[in-house]
């Protein structure tokens, strides 16, 4: 089975790669950029005007399966995923059962296999019930394929735990990724602390709540010497504090979702339960201090915190409504937006949602290298299309961009050598069910 | 004006909403105090009062207000827990909203309920009786009546503010009817019970009670809720509240013998006021009361005016 | 379009004409506001003159109209002003035009609510012989019949007189 994608523009992070080629496919793995001794393609895709890339990482998910099916479960969440471009995926241990033991993280990755559009791999939890109390055993965790290690969605509020788990992982070269919220500050808040919070008359969630729990963990993971991995940043504080913990030369990383660098605290204003989510949208400050740590590098990841939930939970009003937005299928042509503002090179841009989460989590994804299995991204970066929340194909449609104009859409998502989906819709022998 | 379709706050309304509301209530004033308290303005119109926090002095005061112009006043208490348990606030708006009324009056302890809830009641007039520390228009609508019999206009004047401000919808709504009205606000609290920011309203913030008394045109106690300021560690104790934050005569005559002074209800005697401030000839609180009534006739009747919005 | 259908000087000879045939030592007018309350102290001074006492009050009949799902509140409401015990006291209801009889029927459902006079009567400056009610009044200024379309006013702006506006031509 040989595939020839013809005249796309092929950018790879990972190996430099940044120009007009053909990119050729043999037995599921890449063979070759430009000329090829493959011989006749079985299957031609036309990428004229198009970029090529590798298939999107997004190493920040929440799946809801198993225990929450009517949210989400792996077969949706997985179409959804290509439908955004990606093609490997990180989904986090808050499910119920937890991913606080080697059993469920067996399960999911079976199930994900049996879908076969897109690789999940399990954040494991640090915590056994995320409860912040006794760890996980996470050398189990990481043989069942757990890449990662984390409670998000609840803080590692504890500092003697959060020392421990520290030291722990990095016993073993396992990275701690920390939901950074002090709780006792936060309280019962539901957005923002700031001038909208005081106007619409609901509690607030301070920044403060976020940078001071990270102050704390990147002084912890100094002592222990672990890698330690901030979540969804969304403060201007704490992209400074990263930015010092990497200029002293600590394992230090974080990851900012694209509506933290789209978006401010305006969007709840009317009590919009869909613009709802943990860390909170900020300031228009911390909007443009998150966009300047991507710019120099303080930030290196692109994940988009995918949240699905049932309408049920989000038709409440804002203060009881649930936190989290859907973000798989608008990743790219929301962060497309930092290449037209200047703000990142495109091949950069890549980077941070294919070789850097790869290159993070130890994962074998996120380049077209030769030999390398081939998971690809063919979009069209100008392609003007309007968000229908009905149409997507995540189970959760609690979105804040339902009705506004994207530009930038996944043309093809090809997994292993074979097309997943093609100009919106799931293609193939793997659409499963 | 012509009907408006709901009241969610003093947000959406302009001045000359808000004097409109303001001169209505006012001509209601005398249905209420004589001896047949009863126009048939209302008559055949259906209101519920839909309260999930208890409030017995504004239901009541709809209630009447309600009643007197011949309209049908169905009273509904759902404790939020209540709700909890099953049916969800929106089921519940559904469900009376089926039964056809022409005004909702909505108490919650959410901010943004009544928002909320107008997206999915169509034909429904709605009005916000109090959504969490959110808005409290008729409140605000009463306390303008009330400075008007006083003063005429509250042009130029200065109302001190005095209490649990982050807590507060009525704190809120006056800052919001401050400038469209053209009257002045100092809120005076610590900074455990400000919430962020809140001199964007474009109001002055002191810690001082003393230092904001002198020049206040009417001081404005806000009720202290003993248990949510000590729980919170915002104060240590309601002896050192009352010392620091209280209304008693020193700090009156501190503020002059023309400066009124006013309380959103119930009080708490000798926390946040003391009884003989409460009692003296300078205090408005009954007469707010009393202009309660006569602001949410005025409210419910422009409610079922019919017709478009202007 | 409007025309004058009565000047001044027939307006001032129809009040002249109606406070002839007020008789009593002490009379109780309740204007309707605001025409009627205007008739009403045109009434007044006309009695005073002559020697009669008068005691006033007026109605504003706002919240008893039966039309507030179409019209809306209005937007200028007057309080009544009826300070004095009128309860066994025959009481002169006034006002400037009479048609359908929906004001009238208003404002003694209003009046009532105020006390339980021993008779109410009716005095209107002009009567346009278009009841929709069984009201009739007891004393009337001038008649004029007009189809519906137009619409009869009393103008007090300048020497009163009564215009009739939106006639077809």
């Amino acid at each position: 089975m040989i595939l020839r994608i013809q005249n796309g523009h092929i950018i790879d992070p990972a190996n430099g790669i940044d120009r007009i080629a053909d990119l050729w496919v043999r037995d599921g793995v890449i063979a070759a950029i430009g000329e090829s001794d493959c011989g006749p393609a079985d299957q031609t895709i036309d990428a004229g005007g198009c970029i090529v890339c590798p298939g999107l990482i997004d190493m920040h998910v929440h799946l809801r399966e198993p225990g929450q099916e009517w949210k989400e479960d792996i077969a949706s969440g997985s179409r959804a995923a290509v439908a955004g471009g990606v093609t490997s995926m990180c989904c986090m241990p808050n499910t119920g059962p937890h991913i606080d033991h080697a059993g469920i993280a067996l399960q999911i990755i079976a199930r994900a296999k049996q879908v076969g559009l897109c690789n999940v791999y399990p954040i494991g939890a640090v915590t056994k019930n995320l409860d912040g109390k006794e760890l996980t055993e996470m050398r189990e965790l990481s043989r069942a394929g757990c890449v990662a290690f984390s409670d998000d969605g609840m803080p590692i509020w504890h500092a003697g735990v959060m020392r421990k788990s520290l030291e722990y992982a990095a016993s073993f070269g396992f990275m701690i990724i920390q939901h950074a919220e002090e709780k006792m500050l936060t309280g019962n808040g539901a957005i923002n602390e700031g001038w909208v919070s005081t106007q619409l008359g609901v509690a607030g969630m301070p920044a403060v709540g976020e940078d001071s729990m990270i102050a704390r963990d990147i002084m912890l993971a100094e002592l222990s010497g672990a890698r330690y991995h901030v979540a969804h940043i969304s403060t201007k504080g704490a992209v400074e504090l990263v930015r010092q913990a990497r200029g002293k030369g600590l394992k230090v990383t974080t990851e900012a979702a694209p509506h933290h660098f789209a978006l401010t605290e305006e969007a709840v204003l009317g009590y919009n339960a869909d613009a709802k989510m943990s860390p909170p949208l900020r300031t228009e400050e911390d909007r443009l201090a998150v966009i300047e740590g991507l710019r120099d590098g303080t930030i290196d990841v692109i994940a988009t915190d995918h949240a699905p939930h049932h309408e049920d939970d989000k038709r409440c009003g804002l203060s009881c409504a649930a936190f989290g937005i859907v973000g798989l299928e608008t990743m790219l042509p929301l962060s497309l937006q930092l290449v037209r503002d200047q703000v990142l090179e495109m091949p950069r841009l890549l980077a941070t949602m294919t070789c850097n989460p790869a290159r993070l989590l130890g994962l074998k994804a996120g380049t077209l290298s030769i030999g390398a299995e081939a998971d690809i991204c063919i979009f069209d970066p100008e392609k003007k299309w309007t968000l229908d929340r009905k149409k997507l194909f995540s189970k959760g449609k609690n979105t804040p961009w339902h009705g506004m104009e994207m530009t930038g859409q996944v043309t093809h998502t090809i997994k292993a050598g074979q097309p997943v989906f093609s100009h919106g819709a799931i293609v193939g022998e793997a659409a499963y069910e | 004006m012509k009907g408006m379709k709901h009241l969610f706050g003093i947000a959406g309304l302009e001045r000359h909403q808000i004097e409109y509301l303001v001169n209505l209530g006012d001509s209601f004033i005398d249905i209420n105090r004589r001896p047949i308290k009863k126009a048939p303005t209302l008559r055949g119109k259906t209101i519920i009062n839909l309260f999930f926090e208890n409030s017995t002095r504004t239901r009541t005061s709809f209630e009447i207000a309600g009643k007197r112009l011949s309209a049908d006043v169905i009273n509904i208490s759902a404790s939020t827990s209540a709700t909890k348990k099953g049916e969800t606030l929106l089921d519940t708006a559904l469900t009376l909203a089926a039964m056809q009324p022409h005004v909702v009056v909505i108490r919650h302890s959410l901010a943004g309920t009544c928002e909320f809830l107008a997206e999915h009641l169509e034909h429904t007039a709605i009005v916000n009786a109090g959504d969490g520390a959110h808005e409290h228009p008729t409140q605000i609508l009463t306390d303008l009546l009330t400075m008007k019999q006083a003063w005429g206009s509250p042009e130029g004047k200065v109302i001190t503010i005095v209490g649990d401000i982050s807590h507060s919808r009525v704190a809120r709504s006056h800052l919001l009817a401050a400038p469209k009205m053209g009257y002045r606000i100092r809120l005076v609290a610590p900074k455990t019970l400000l919430p962020s920011q809140v001199e964007r309203y474009g109001c002055e913030v002191f810690h001082d009670f003393d230092a904001a008394l002198p020049g206040s045109d009417a001081v404005y106690m806000l009720r202290v809720q003993t248990e949510r300021l000590t729980d919170s560690c915002s104060f240590p104790s309601i002896r050192e509240y009352h010392e620091a934050y209280g209304l008693n005569m020193k700090r009156l005559r501190a503020a002059g013998s023309d400066c009124l002074v006013m309380h959103p209800g119930p009080m708490n005697r000798g926390v946040e006021i003391a009884t003989d401030v409460a009692d003296s000839l300078q205090s408005r609180v009954l007469d707010q009361v009393e202009m309660g009534v006569a602001i949410r006739m005025a409210v419910l009747t422009a409610m079922c005016g019919g017709g478009e919005t202007e | 379009m409007s025309t004058v259908l009565y000047d001044h000087l027939a307006v001032e000879a129809a009040i002249a004409s109606m406070t002839d045939a007020i008789q009593g030592d002490c009379i109780h007018l309740i204007g309707i506001h605001r025409g009627g309350a205007l008739v009403a102290d045109a009434l007044q001074a006309h009695l005073e003159a002559r020697g009669t006492k008068v005691c006033r009050g007026n109605l504003d009949i706002s919240f008893y109209r039966d039309d507030l799902d179409s019209a809306g509140p209005n937007p200028e409401v007057k309080s009544s002003q009826l300070p004095y015990d009128f309860n066994g006291q025959t009481i002169w209801l006034v006002d400037d035009v009479l048609y359908t009889g929906r004001t009238i029927r208003a404002a003694l459902g209003e009046l009532f609510d105020y006390g339980r006079p021993a008779a109410v009567k009716l005095a209107v400056l002009i009567d346009r012989d278009a009841h929709e009610l069984p009201i009739a009044a007891d004393l009337v200024g001038l008649h004029h019949s007009a189809d519906k379309t137009s619409s009869i006013k009393l103008i007090t702006d300048g020497p009163w007189h009564i215009e009739q506006r939106g006639v077809k031509a």
